[in-house]
């Protein structure tokens, strides 16, 4: 492995470690938002312990989120000093709003979650909805910084001088709206289903059933209706992608011949050398009318990219489909949940709840594919069009070393909160049983 | 605007200092006291830091986003040549966060809170080591942006006397911090006495350290000695941080616990501000005598204000919650102790 390999996968890594925290964080709020107020209203104990139960995991979620989040605003530097000398000053305003916004996030998670029995009721359920408000106002600002390296705006590109530089215009740019949606979307979407499916899990084992299906409905709700509207927000990408970044669709679907009239490929192996798709399943037309609302549309296809321009293809199609296809079958769970509200009897089926805990880790898988996607998608630029990404790494030789340490770390901690999670679920019975409820089954 | 923005750089790491210092400060107290005693020590920490730690480490936050946006020229090059501590840190900082978390949500008390006391208090030790080796490098006038081999470039720019001495000085200050502020969180007369031998011991090192910044400054050619003395800020910040520790030493019997904390962190705003004015806006100072200064290397005029807005009105939002929240969680709990 070279150096701006390790460096590449090292930035991979980090990013993907970083968002599963970084989307439960923002996301679980919410959850607990809903939990408490009806705990607060109905005097349910069930929902008090819901509540406390999950602000538990939040807390975990949120402090790796943070530190790692700490490390992304150093490894931008120590990985990719060229890119952040140029880009600092232009996409950095996003930045410095997500400063506040995160300050904000981790002051109120202090009152929330040391607040219990301090505060009025109804203040300490208010600042439960500020970290989720606040964590999302993050999320998106994120999102709006990388959106600019997908579309460069707020300044002019002179003989390889940045000029003119505009920051608000450069955080408004073309992609940041529906890159945020999607991963708004995403993100509630991918924790519902994960907290959904841990729950579900746990009513098949029959334990403590009434708690986890009243924290089953909660999240599913949720994961639902997130996993409803993502293919809306996904229409409206793809057709920014597609007049922005040509190249990066063509990648998504594999198409390497311009034409009109031209095919969704579903599936399928690509073959980069010969130029062509095998085994693919192929919708006449549909990729035109999803690319520009038109079934004989012409889609610009690899053919017209040059060479040295071009991402590489096999990933980026086999992440797109890895995120459809998790996308569908979500969607395709919510529609049951809602079949479920009208006949209550499905949420005592086991194969029902063996359908959601099988969905566990779909939504996340869905997440890393889909910024699998928009950065793999974007090679070989760093900030598309202006600067390669092989320009931007760091000259210290040895980063493969600084590689293998980072995803040591991130996997000694995965191992560490999974365990941790099991220790917190196997300690419900003990913490929240409650004599007078019966599991129904 | 510039002026906006620097002001909130050096708050920022002032503040970093004052607050996520005595956090790993808390985790070197730690390190340092006896077994017999861990368990109350522990749980003294885990109260006083809590509920305020997470907003405690945002100000590392805060100050990396200024550099990179508001001086992304200083940003890069610190990121380039002082590669290696800042990763050491950054191991330091996400093995410190991971475990005060894990070792309190952790359902079951068993083996393995020894592993995350263990990992806690050595990050907390190594953190600021790394913090300020880095903080030292960045003036040391040994980072070598010519060289052509690996050790110049990328090693000998932070590993030398003057950083590394430098790295000592900041963990025994933030050792002294933490220890001056948990007195006040003692809530039994021996446990006090404990927190005050522990504080007059980290004073005592931090002394020892302080001196040795200086004979490695003389070793390593750093104009150190003409930085803190040369100029007439440099030597009354000097002053008023001696008189504070005479005035800090003489209070502690007196058990006025929010004047001792207003008077370490005065002290360790002094020594800031006596090391940092000398030589401002040279941020960097490498070999050959190149500088990069804050007015030189920062962003377009129009980032620059962009940033600075978002600096105040960001603040605006803060500063209210933070200090409710200091107050809910810190003054409230000292007056408590204070009637009881």
């Amino acid at each position: 492995m070279n150096d701006f390999l390790a460096a590449r996968l090292q930035m991979a890594f980090s990013l993907g470690f970083h968002i599963i925290y970084a989307c439960i964080g923002m996301v679980m709020p919410f959850f607990m938002a809903v939990a408490h107020y009806k705990w607060i209203t109905t005097g349910n104990e069930v929902y008090r312990n819901i509540t406390k139960a999950w602000s538990k995991g939040v807390a975990i979620f949120f402090a790796t989120g943070a530190v790692s989040g700490t490390m992304l605003s150093f490894e931008l530097g120590l990985l990719w000093p060229e890119f952040m000398k140029h880009a600092g000053p232009i996409f950095g305003m996003p930045f410095s709003l997500e400063g506040t916004a995160f300050f904000i996030e981790a002051i109120f998670l202090g009152f929330f979650l040391y607040g219990w029995g301090r505060f009025n009721t109804w203040f300490h359920w208010f600042t439960g909805v500020v970290v989720g408000i606040s964590g999302l106002a993050s999320g998106i600002l994120v999102v709006s910084a990388n959106a600019w390296m997908n579309s460069p705006a707020g300044f002019d590109f002179v003989d390889g001088q940045y000029l003119n530089i505009d920051p608000i215009q450069a955080m408004f740019n073309d992609a940041w709206f529906t890159q945020a949606l999607h991963m708004t979307l995403a993100a509630i979407a991918a924790t519902g289903f994960a907290v959904a499916g841990v729950h579900a899990l746990m009513i098949l084992r029959r334990k403590n059933v009434s708690f986890h299906l009243h924290a089953f409905r909660i999240a599913a709700t949720f994961g639902a209706v997130a996993a409803l509207l993502q293919p809306l927000s996904g229409d409206l990408s793809a057709k920014d992608v597609a007049v922005r970044q040509p190249a990066k669709l063509a990648a998504m679907e594999a198409h390497f011949h311009t034409q009109k009239h031209a095919p969704l490929i579903v599936g399928g192996i690509p073959d980069a050398k010969n130029k062509d798709v095998k085994f693919a399943i192929e919708l006449p037309g549909m990729l035109s009318f999803l690319a520009h609302g038109d079934l004989d549309a012409e889609v610009t296809g690899l053919d017209q990219i040059p060479e040295a321009d071009q991402p590489p293809v096999s990933v980026v199609h086999y992440a797109f489909q890895l995120m459809v296809g998790a996308g569908m079958f979500m969607m395709l769970l919510a529609l049951m949940l809602f079949v479920a509200f009208r006949k209550k009897a499905w949420f005592e089926h086991r194969w029902f709840m063996r359908l959601f805990a099988l969905a566990t880790p779909l939504g996340f898988l869905a997440v890393e594919a889909g910024w699998t996607v928009t950065e793999v998608g974007r090679q070989p630029w760093i900030l598309h069009g202006i600067m390669r990404t092989r320009d931007a790494v760091t000259p210290m030789p040895g980063i493969v070393w600084s590689f293998y340490l980072f995803t040591a770390v991130y996997i000694s901690l995965s191992i560490i909160i999974i365990f941790l999670l099991k220790r917190q679920i196997q300690s419900v019975p003990a913490l929240y049983d409650q004599p007078t409820l019966t599991p129904k089954s | 605007m510039s002026y906006v923005v620097i002001t909130f750089l050096w708050l920022s790491i002032l503040l970093y200092f004052l607050l996520g210092g005595a956090d790993f400060g808390a985790g070197i107290v730690e390190l340092f006291t006896s077994s017999r005693n861990v368990d109350r020590t522990r749980r003294t920490l885990y109260h006083a830091i809590g509920p305020i730690w997470e907003a405690n480490h945002m100000w590392l936050i805060i100050a990396i986003v200024i550099l990179f946006v508001g001086f992304p020229v200083i940003y890069s090059e610190l990121s380039i040549y002082l590669h290696i501590p800042l990763v050491v840190m950054l191991m330091g900082i996400i093995a410190r966060g991971t475990a005060f978390v894990f070792r309190h949500y952790d359902a079951v008390r068993d083996d393995m809170q020894e592993i995350y006391n263990r990992v806690f208090v050595w990050s907390s030790f190594i953190t600021p080591l790394f913090l300020g080796i880095t903080a030292g490098s960045t003036v040391s006038g040994h980072i070598q942006p010519d060289a052509k081999d690996f050790m110049t470039a990328y090693v000998l720019g932070w590993f030398n006397w003057f950083s590394i001495s430098v790295g000592f000085f900041t963990v025994a200050l933030c050792g002294f911090l933490a220890a001056v502020y948990l007195i006040g969180e003692a809530d039994e007369e021996s446990a006090r006495k404990g927190f005050i031998r522990k504080a007059r011991n980290a004073n005592i090192i931090a002394v020892v350290c302080g001196i040795l910044v200086f004979v490695a400054a003389e070793v390593d050619h750093v104009p150190l000695v003409t930085w803190v003395f040369g100029d007439s800020v440099g030597v009354t910040a000097v002053i008023a941080a001696t008189l504070s520790l005479v005035a800090l030493w003489r209070l502690i019997p007196k058990k006025r616990r929010l004047a001792l904390r207003i008077l370490v962190a005065f002290q360790v705003t002094m020594i800031l501000l006596a090391i940092s004015y000398a030589h401002f806006p040279n941020i960097i100072i490498m070999a050959g005598g190149k500088t990069l200064s804050l007015y030189d290397y920062q962003a377009p005029a129009k980032t620059m204000s962009a940033l600075g807005w978002a600096l105040l009105i960001g603040s605006a939002f803060i500063l209210p919650a933070l200090f409710y929240l200091y107050y809910s969680f810190q003054i409230k709990r000292m007056r408590h102790f204070e009637e009881a």
